[in-house]
């Protein structure tokens, strides 16, 4: 490569990554600029971010927000993995079935899927409860695609059918099998998927609007038109957390989904990317 | 191999026993396929036969007929159309931002922040996003009013960020990064020596970009583009933060039909509209998987 060329990529890069740069740091400098502003011109106060705690309303949602959070992350853990465990040794046939089942709420938007949650919710409230912890029933749903693919990576790196042959000739119970021998081999895919969930079910603000109750998104919504400075550093704190957690996932071990399979060249990129594309869709 | 081997291993474990267990070890996969039909078939099936009946339940097509109405095609033209703009928007520059990060060292801190810091906020969206930006560049927003104090108005027409110009800015926010996210790896799939190629046969750099680079990288960058479409398609909540009101784009509308409580609630035209957004997506993103396979033989 000749000498101006190598100057001109260098500047290329240089102006591509400020500006690109500029774009996204900004607006979440803005933030915490924004939710730091006092009564007065230059004064700097942390007023809005002590005002989260006396706000019921926002304390509540939040720890609805995480019980819910705990709730599909654990339902997923106990739901998702034997049965990916059992289908791999009894039902190899029915591996794609439960595959493509999984990664099937990806097309379909959750704007879309809603709609036909309503009715579950309206019988569920009257026959079941009407609590917003049963609001996990839909998120797992909506984190299927992603635990299913962090789950299966895990699963692909171990030899399963050999592991539990193993254990139950030493006269091992299938729960033994699990908890000592499955659990233990991919505690790092089991905390991706957690993570992932956790992550998801914080962000979600489509179906908890629709479905009319008040996780953690309704509820900074809901503030932001009485106090905008408090809503905006409930938004920056849990958007911090959020990155927090995917910044952990993404280094410990491969990040699970789309960019893990991305890096791959040969994998199909249609799986790859329809689970991307429902990523986002999902948390917006 | 390994299944003949984990074949014999199975019959050996369990002579006798083997043909009885089997019949009932379907009972461990209740659970999972019992929840599923709950909450993703049951959902779908209520979505199909409720769109296609009156609230009475009287079989009729007038839902999806309703879809013609004045403010429903509307919305549909305008989700397209904010769709579309920011997917080529998010689409160009997470190109050239997948570019500017295929050049540097492949193991460089540069590079491990970008497509870890792109995997964060491809999935930043919602309530927080719409947030973000109203913080930003809203009528009391720090950087509107850092160049309203040195003499530009960004509003000078009139404020733009609560309308689809502003809604397609802010979708660019999450657009950018997934694209640089599943464009990544067709650029890296370009090798150095297709360039020196190119010169020693007397090319420039318009040649190399002309007839070596570009063919190899058009057809998944048509592909990232509809899944950007797709992706920005179904987006609901940073439009539902952002804008009161209006139904000004399809997700908006059908939250509209849903909840409006003056009853004019329309749950068949909610579902039809549902239907619709799910055709849409599934032709897009069926559009998408289309050209990818042209390249993938290069592209190792």
């Amino acid at each position: 490569m000749n000498r101006t060329r190598r100057l001109k990529l260098q500047a290329f890069r240089a102006v591509v990554f400020i500006v690109l740069g500029a774009f996204f740091l900004v607006p979440i400098a803005a933030m915490l600029e924004f939710s730091t502003r006092g009564r007065e011109i230059n004064e700097r106060t942390l007023n809005a971010w002590g005002s989260i705690v006396r706000t019921p309303d926002l304390t509540d949602a939040i720890t609805a927000s995480l019980e819910i959070a705990a709730i599909t992350c654990i339902a997923m853990l106990v739901l998702l993995l034997p049965t990916m465990v059992w289908v791999r040794l009894r039902f190899p046939g029915l591996n794609r079935v439960v595959e493509f089942i999984c990664l099937l709420p990806l097309t379909v938007p959750a704007i879309a899927l809603v709609v036909g949650m309503v009715p579950i919710y309206r019988w569920l409230s009257i026959n079941l409860s009407s609590s917003i912890l049963t609001l996990s029933f839909a998120y797992l749903i909506l984190v299927l695609p992603y635990s299913y693919r962090s789950l299966d990576a895990g699963l692909a790196a171990i030899d399963l059918k050999t592991l539990s042959e193993a254990a139950r000739s030493l006269g091992a119970g299938w729960f033994t099998v699990m908890w000592r021998v499955v659990v233990p081999n991919m505690s790092s895919a089991l905390l991706n998927a957690s993570l992932l969930v956790v992550a998801l079910v914080l962000g979600e603000y489509t179906f908890a609007n629709l479905l009319a109750y008040e996780n953690l998104q309704v509820a900074i919504y809901y503030v932001s038109l009485v106090s905008a400075g408090t809503s905006i550093a409930v938004a920056v704190a849990s958007l911090l957390f959020a990155f927090a957690l995917l910044m952990i996932l993404s280094f410990v071990g491969r990040p699970p989904s789309p960019i893990a399979k991305a890096e791959d060249a040969d994998i199909s990129v249609g799986q790859t990317v329809g689970l991307s594309g429902g990523l986002i869709g999902r948390s917006r | 191999m390994t299944a003949v081997r984990s074949a014999a291993l199975t019959a050996a474990g369990r002579p006798i026993a083997g043909s009885r267990r089997l019949s009932f070890s379907w009972v461990g996969l209740v659970p999972f396929f019992a929840y599923v039909g709950l909450f993703l078939f049951l959902p779908t099936v209520i979505i199909i036969v409720g769109s296609l009946t009156t609230k009475e339940g009287a079989l009729t097509a007038s839902n999806f007929t309703e879809i013609a109405q004045g403010y429903v095609v509307k919305a549909f033209v305008a989700s397209i159309t904010i769709s579309a703009a920011s997917a080529v928007v998010g689409a160009v520059a997470g190109a050239l931002l997948a570019y500017a990060v295929a050049a540097g060292n492949p193991r460089g801190i540069l590079r491990r922040t970008v497509t870890s810091g792109s995997g964060v906020l491809a999935q930043f969206g919602g309530v927080t996003l719409a947030f973000a930006f109203v913080a930003t560049i809203g009528t009391t927003g720090f950087v509107y009013l850092f160049l309203k104090d040195r003499g530009i108005d960004i509003y000078a027409n009139g404020v733009w960020i609560y309308d689809l110009a502003g809604l397609t800015l802010i979708y660019t926010y999450f657009q950018i990064p997934l694209m640089l996210i599943v464009f990544l790896p067709a650029v890296d799939g370009i090798r150095p020596q297709w360039r020196e190629a190119t010169e020693s046969l007397g090319g420039g750099s318009w040649h190399y970009w002309r007839y070596v680079a570009g063919p190899l990288l058009a057809p998944s960058f048509l592909g990232c583009t509809l899944l950007l479409f797709a992706n920005a398609f179904s987006a609901y909540a940073t439009a539902a933060a952002l804008i009161t009101g209006g139904g000004v784009i399809i997700p908006l509308v059908i939250s509209n039909l849903l909840t409006s409580e003056t009853g004019r609630a329309q749950p068949g035209l909610a579902k039809a509209l549902a239907i619709g957004m799910i055709v849409v997506v599934l032709l897009v993103m069926s559009l998408y998987t289309l050209p990818q396979r042209r390249t993938t033989r290069w592209l190792r």
